[in-house]
């Protein structure tokens, strides 16, 4: 064995020095320069610093315009112009909704702000009521307060089917009575259906009335929706043509992720459902979505829905774009959710079915408190990548944060050599500091999700 | 006994007959609910195909893919393959498609280098490196692609002199905002032959790598980077020569107020493929940090402890573990880039999206069949891309007994 070895050591090493008493700069001072290429390394860090950092901070801090109303205040300045943020701040948030009326988006921007704190807070009281006034209420109230209300609702399934029409235009509160009176025998007549399904099943008389009962429900409670955005409340009505800015964005990213969390976990459930046809239409409608870019789906819901509608029927531009925005995202989000269902243990399952429960109260009081728990951090990413993709509706002539800052530009009484990469800043920053507060957050919430586990 | 038994299964079955429901089947209520959910399909598809007929007839469009062989009439600003206004749409499909092609081709090469550059920077010993890599990341991913492209091509290119002051770099390359302009290189009479010795070189040194492996798994050492070096670089040099040097450059040249000769490449281009490059690589930085990690360390100690310094540690050892973990995100990470690189549309490069969903919608307003076809192009994309990276996966999958 030894005769092999290429080296032997015959004596004992001289012992070393005691190294020396590491004070908080020699452990700093060693990680930079331990050798020829770390001393490369770390120059060429301070050269990138020195040639980033420092006019940057120059340019937004010291040599920047601070006051001033027009463009004058900028006149040679060769840093940031920030009298063209503070003149066009209103058309950044809010586009040209008219002036008097901005309290209205305000009230929303609070409300949404003073809803969604306590759901983020995961130690705060009555999560259920707060998740009900924020994914229910919440949407119907900004919709309100945002377009005026005030739908005037026409038809609705009988008078499209059998032109039903048998109050004329008669109103009462700005609602017309055609359409409710429609609505309500709607209702009944699915109800009815219902039923007359149930005897044809032969089901149980338990099971019938629950259907009937169901049907009812969910008449009632998009009733109850209809009716708030129906009623005539007073409020100017404010076209979404004259929206953008951050409002814009705001809107179409939340719209998304709410509407996309119901169709993602359908699809999510569908996706892992045992019946081969449901799971087929589920894979072939994420696989769809997920292999497109955003831009060709903003493209479908501009220029290829209106084609599929009936003739006659006109839906608003923001609307079909945030139709296509909700189709979009609800793919991302089923294999979000589909992630948490899969971590669920088997064990679970099979708990929740010895005790007899079915498939629908296993998913609904067993597996999906759990498995949309895991996933939190998930669903706060899609919205940090929703809030991104949010830009692209500029390509479809919607002007969000981004769509007004260009438009901004545009602004010969602000050409300046310096409001170019004025507005950049302010709105790079904006993006910044929301898109990184969400990803702390979703990192923070993975943390304790693994403090947990362990 | 029997008798019972008889009598017991006479109750059971009268009981079954009276109050059994179809619902209490469970194949039954799956059929009738697939049943049901198709037949809402397809009365919503029957419902959607009979409305585009009405709303098509209304408005007097026509319909099918005839307009393919129809003069486009419209001029693209970079073609990879003839096309003039005179040319179809279908030409103008091709270079579209082709222009995405390369902007993403390019883009997925140089996103790779940088984004490994960056994850292995994140992971380095040097705080400050490691700092401001880490730094990179979180601005790059946290602001959203368009706002990068824009900035690039506004505020970057945009400012940049007019030709007449164009910024000179050494070996005739010259910046303005009318973009790059690049020597062109002319290939002469014998440049096949320059081709030909480059393959033949690439041939050679793939069989020497063949060769290697096979002495290697035979527990040799053996060194080939020099030799594989010159094969692939000596026999083109060498054809270079012998034919007499065939390949000749034409530089640009400031005649008037504007560039001519030589290759422009468009600003267009640039902003689209710098955005690219750098939001893709932040996303690629963070896939093959995590890849790294994901190596127990005990590996690495192993191969210190045999006496491998960290470069070829972590080339041989923890790199090649960690690309198992690596590559399928990475897969959609380039699907990323291509699906995103449709974004050309907000700036004007002449990329599909822009040719095709853009002016060629337009100008025959066929927004079914066109936007139809581009969905289908991007999913086709898609497609292929993840099956060809599943093989390549499939190669690298730990063999396990």
């Amino acid at each position: 064995m030894a005769g092999d070895a290429a080296f032997v050591r015959t004596a004992l090493t001289a012992s070393q020095p005691p190294p020396i008493p590491a004070g908080p700069l020699h452990g700093i001072v060693r990680g930079l320069f331990f050798g020829p290429l770390n001393i490369a390394l770390t120059l060429f860090s301070i050269f990138l610093i020195a040639l980033l950092v420092l006019p940057l901070m120059r340019f937004l801090f010291v040599d920047a315009a601070w006051q001033g109303t027009d463009s004058t205040a900028c006149l040679g300045v060769s840093g940031a112009c920030w009298p063209f943020i503070w003149a066009k701040l209103g058309q950044f948030i809010y586009g040209v909704y008219p002036e008097a009326l901005r309290w209205r988006p305000d009230l929303v921007f609070a409300l949404g702000a003073l809803l969604l704190a306590p759901l983020l807070v995961q130690s705060a009281p009555f999560k259920r009521l707060n998740a009900f006034l924020f994914f229910a209420i919440y949407p119907v109230a900004g919709f309100v307060l945002l377009t005026g209300g005030n739908l005037d609702l026409k038809h609705f399934l009988l008078g499209r089917l059998l032109a039903w029409d048998i109050f004329g235009s008669a109103t009462a509160a700005g609602l017309h009575l055609s359409f409710w009176s429609d609505y309500g025998a709607s209702a009944l007549l699915l109800a009815a259906l219902a039923a007359a399904g149930a005897t044809l099943l032969r089901a149980r008389a338990r099971n019938a009335a629950l259907a009937v009962l169901a049907v009812l429900a969910v008449f009632a409670v998009v009733g109850a929706m209809l009716l708030a955005v129906d009623l005539d409340l007073g409020l100017a009505p404010v076209e979404t043509r004259s929206w953008g800015g951050l409002m814009v964005t705001l809107v179409v990213a939340v719209t998304g992720i709410v509407a996309s969390l119901p169709l993602g976990i359908m699809l999510a459930l569908g996706r892992r459902s045992e019946m081969p046809i449901i799971r087929l239409l589920s894979v072939i409608f994420i696989e769809f979505w997920r292999g497109v870019p955003l831009i060709t789906v903003l493209f479908f819901a501009t220029y290829m829905l209106p084609l599929f509608l009936p003739t006659g029927v006109s839906v608003d531009g923001l609307l079909r774009v945030l139709i296509g925005v909700a189709l979009f995202s609800a793919a991302y989000m089923a294999e979000v959710v589909r992630g948490g269902l899969q971590a669920i243990p088997r064990g679970q399952y099979e708990a929740a079915q010895a005790l007899g429960l079915g498939y629908w109260r296993t998913m609904i009081e067993v597996v999906l408190p759990q498995a949309l728990a895991i996933v939190i951090p998930g669903i706060v990413n899609n919205f940090i990548g929703l809030f991104k993709d949010t830009t692209l509706v500029l390509i479809v002539a919607i002007f969000d944060l981004l769509g007004q800052l260009r438009a901004a530009f545009a602004d010969p009484a602000w050409a300046g050599p310096t409001t170019l990469y004025t507005g950049f800043a302010f709105a790079g920053i904006i993006y910044f500091v929301f898109c990184y507060g969400m990803s702390r957050y979703a990192h923070l919430l993975e943390l304790r999700a693994a403090a947990v586990q362990r | 006994m029997s008798e019972t038994a008889s009598e017991i299964s006479k109750i059971a079955d009268a009981g079954r007959r009276s109050r059994r429901s179809l619902l209490d089947d469970p194949r039954l209520r799956a059929i009738l609910l697939q049943a049901l959910l198709l037949i809402v399909v397809a009365g919503l598809g029957w419902a959607l195909f009979e409305n585009v007929r009405a709303n098509l007839a209304s408005r007097n469009i026509a319909s099918g893919f005839g307009f393919f062989d129809v003069t486009a009439g419209f001029a693209i600003g970079q073609t990879l393959i003839p096309y003039a206004e005179s040319s179809t749409y279908g030409r103008a499909f091709v270079v579209g498609l082709l222009n995405t092609l390369l902007v993403s081709g390019i883009g997925i090469v140089l996103t790779t280098v940088l984004g490994f550059l960056i994850g292995v920077a994140r992971l380095s010993r040097n705080a400050l490196l490691s700092r401001l890599a880490g730094a990179y990341v979180e601005v790059v991913r946290n602001l959203p692609l368009l706002f990068q492209i824009l900035f690039w091509y506004l505020a970057v290119l945009g400012t940049m002199p007019g030709p007449r002051q164009s910024l000179s770099i050494p070996g005739g390359v010259y910046l303005n905002n009318r973009g790059i302009m690049l020597p062109k290189p002319l290939f002469g009479a014998g440049s096949g032959a320059i081709l030909i010795a480059f393959l033949a070189g690439c041939a050679l040194a793939w069989m020497l790598s063949l060769w290697a492996r096979r002495r290697r798994a035979a527990g040799k050492t053996v060194a080939t980077g020099w030799i594989t070096l010159a094969l692939v670089i000596a026999p083109p040099a060498a054809a270079f020569v012998l034919a007499g040097a065939p390949i000749s450059f034409e530089r640009p040249e400031l005649t008037g107020f504007n560039f001519s000769g030589g290759l422009r490449i468009l600003p267009e281009f640039l902003a689209l493929l710098v955005a690219l490059v750098t939001y893709t690589a932040a996303y690629i930085a963070e896939i093959v940090r995590a890849g790294i990690l994901a190596i127990p360390r005990g590996q690495a100690e192993a191969a210190y402890s045999l006496g491998l310094r960290r470069a070829p540690t972590l080339r041989l050892v923890v790199l090649p573990q960690a690309m198992r973990v690596i590559v399928p995100p990475l897969t959609s990470q380039y699907l990323n880039l291509t699906k995103n690189s449709s974004l050309a549309a907000a700036i004007g490069y002449p990329d599909f999206f822009y040719v095709f969903a853009g002016t060629t919608l337009n100008q025959t307003g066929q927004a079914i069949e066109i936007i139809a076809i581009t969905m289908a192009v991007y999913l086709l994309i898609s497609l292929l891309t993840s099956a060809a990276m599943n093989v390549y996966n499939r190669r690298l999958a730990l063999q396990e007994r």
